[in-house]
């Protein structure tokens, strides 16, 4: 409680109103775009008038109603925005599946091994997380499409996975780390491999690490615009990429809301997602500064 | 851990980021020296009535053959690197030797679109880092003086800036800011201008896409020095107290000393995710005004002709970008490294 106590009450006031101005400014937006997704275009984007945006006149004219749900309908149904979040659905499952099994092997091996290469090994790893995503793909595609492996989900999971492995083995490495080595030499001791350590002594106890690592993939995956942009086909398309295209494609009068509504719709999964984990994201957004 | 059990721990991890990040990025620079082939000509001599005429017609059979076969195209050395789309050399030492100033020649560096893409790179980078930083300790400061049972509450508002994708927290500014949202109204009547729009001005777009940069790095930089406040030695606070420190010198002089290598961190982390701006101008539709190198790479491959060769020397710029970002990084990291081995 740095300020709580005996603090004057010009920086109480001070600190109040930019605590609110603050939640304003980074939760207005949403609620807005939220309230909007169901009026009509003239509504949303209103020259003359910006509270029609709020009392939805010209929904009323057009529909009977001060809400709609026209946009919902031509990006879901129309549109077919269903596909694309099934695709998002699919993608993420896999990746955060994968990125996690050959992520923990390597981040328990890299914890436990005290040989030089491993700290080669997490440079080489940091050196990766740095390289923007978007400047391997010119690399890809000619392989890609080569070998006819342009287009596909499965694609799409390991590509993912692996420009996810570098940031992954770090956070798994430093999790893995606290806990104590005392653990599986024991296990080893009374005769196990290590493998069998690993298994039956550190599984049980990783959950919380891994449970982080895996929300931070989960992201990685649903949030991505650039490789799934460029890897994948037109059916295949994920949310992001899906929203991205009905910006150049549906420029007649009312479409625009088509998109208003993907992209209300891609948020509520993220909404609720920091709704139950927040602790968890918070502890590895912390996880790598706090203790350096 | 054995040599051998290390290994095959390892194996798959580092297999697919040999595979897909370590490949890729030869390939990158492999294809960043070769230029698609040019079609291949034939010359044929047709004689008519009025006399002979040379025409030249594209050879479709021997030019499909040819991409076939050499699929890299052929080898153009660091030409790419030196054409008009990148470096533009020809162009910047004409400029050099024309231009009647300094402030003549950045002006006609400006018409190139490397140079202008670099010039909004640079400028987003270095606004928004600080800017970040300081926004992100205000909040950590504000939030963290909120009775127990606020704090949880407005952590979660404020992360959401950073968790919704950068394309979708863009779009969702866009439509307020355009001429017709809230936020674009309430801009034309504040200066009284009816016709003002943000989209139309190449300075307000920047300001917009900087705007949208602090928010959405903001959250970080808050959660960082928020979870770092915990731990900031009250005895020290107490005792600058007692020695009448007033609040500002107490931040001042205690917390951020204390908060200082979060600092580094999080200013180091974001110099290069800041490098790589990329998804707010799709989602600002701002290419007209700002662009960047991610920007051009995603631009010449998401088109109909897919341009690799132009694509890739602009990925290896972007490379040596970051690589330039992160050599503070690798230090820190090799100086924490030694000093735990010592």
């Amino acid at each position: 409680m740095l300020f709580a106590k005996n603090s004057g009450w010009k920086l109480r006031l001070f600190n109040r109103s930019f605590v609110i101005l603050w939640l304003v400014i980074a939760a207005f937006p949403f609620l807005w775009t939220l309230w909007g997704s169901f009026k009509v275009e003239l509504d949303f984007f209103s020259k003359e008038d910006w509270t029609s945006a709020l009392t939805g006149v010209r929904t009323l004219v057009q529909h009977g109603s001060t809400i709609t749900g026209d946009g919902y309908q031509g990006a879901w149904i129309e549109e077919e925005f269903w596909r694309a979040s099934f695709n998002t659905m699919l993608v993420c499952f896999f990746v955060v599946i994968t990125s996690l099994t050959i992520g923990t092997l390597g981040g328990y091996a890299l914890s436990r091994s005290t040989h030089n290469y491993t700290f080669w090994l997490l440079i080489t790893a940091l050196i990766f997380r740095a390289m923007p995503p978007i400047t391997l793909v010119a690399g890809y595609l000619l392989p890609f499409f080569e070998w006819n492996l342009w287009g596909h989900l499965s694609t799409t999971v390991v590509v993912l996975v692996a420009i996810n492995q570098p940031f992954t083995l770090w956070m798994l490495h430093s999790f893995f780390t606290k806990i104590p080595k005392e653990l599986d030499e024991s296990a080893k001791v009374d005769g196990c491999t290590q493998f069998q350590a690993f298994r039956h002594v550190i599984i049980p106890v990783m959950w919380p690490g891994v449970i982080t690592t895996g929300l931070f993939s989960f992201l990685l995956a649903y949030n991505d615009f650039a490789i799934t942009a460029i890897l994948l086909s037109k059916e295949n398309q994920t949310m992001i990429p899906k929203i991205a295209s009905f910006l150049g494609t549906t420029q007649t009068e009312g479409n625009v809301m088509f998109a208003v509504a993907a992209v209300v719709s891609a948020t509520v999964p993220l909404f609720l997602l920091v709704m139950f984990f927040q602790r968890q994201i918070v502890s590895g957004l912390t996880a790598g500064a706090v203790k350096g | 851990m054995k040599h051998k059990t290390f290994f095959w721990f390892i194996l798959p991890t580092v297999a697919a980021m040999l595979l897909f990040i370590a490949l890729p990025i030869v390939s990158v620079v492999t294809q960043s020296v070769f230029t698609s082939h040019g079609a291949v000509l034939i010359e044929t001599e047709n004689c008519g009535p009025f006399g002979c005429k040379v025409e030249t017609t594209i050879d479709q059979k021997a030019t499909a053959k040819l991409r076939e076969e050499q699929p890299l195209g052929r080898f153009s050395g660091l030409d790419i690197y030196f054409d008009r789309g990148h470096l533009a050399v020809n162009e910047v030492a004409q400029a050099w030797h024309e231009s009647a100033g300094v402030g003549d020649f950045l002006g006609q560096l400006n018409n190139l679109p490397f140079y202008r893409a670099m010039a909004f790179t640079l400028t987003f980078t270095f606004t928004v880092t600080p800017l970040m930083l300081a926004f992100g300790l205000l909040i950590a400061l504000s939030i963290n003086s909120l009775h127990q049972k606020l704090k949880g509450l407005a952590i979660f508002f404020s992360l959401l800036p950073m968790i919704v994708s950068p394309l979708i927290g863009s779009l969702v500014l866009f439509w307020m800011i355009d001429s017709r949202g809230i936020l674009g109204n309430a801009i034309q009547w504040v200066f009284s201008d009816p016709d003002l729009s943000l989209k139309a001005s190449t300075s307000l777009t920047w300001m917009m896409l900087i705007v949208y940069g602090i928010w959405h790095a903001a959250p970080f930089s808050f959660v960082v020095f928020y979870a770092g406040l915990q731990t900031v030695p009250q005895e020290t606070l107490e005792s600058a107290r007692i020695d009448g420190a007033s609040k500002w010198q107490q931040v001042r002089y205690v917390i951020v000393p204390h908060l200082m290598p979060l600092v580094t961190f999080v200013a180091l982390m974001q110099l290069m995710d800041n490098f790589r701006v990329f998804e707010p101008i799709v989602g600002f539709n701002s290419a007209a005004h700002a662009t960047s190198l991610s920007w051009f790479v995603f631009n010449d491959l998401s088109g109909e002709t897919r341009q690799l060769s132009s694509a890739s020397a602009t990925s290896v710029l972007t490379i040596l970008g970051v690589a330039v970002l992160l050599t503070p990084v690798l230090i820190r990291t090799w100086r924490d490294f030694t000093a735990k081995r010592a």
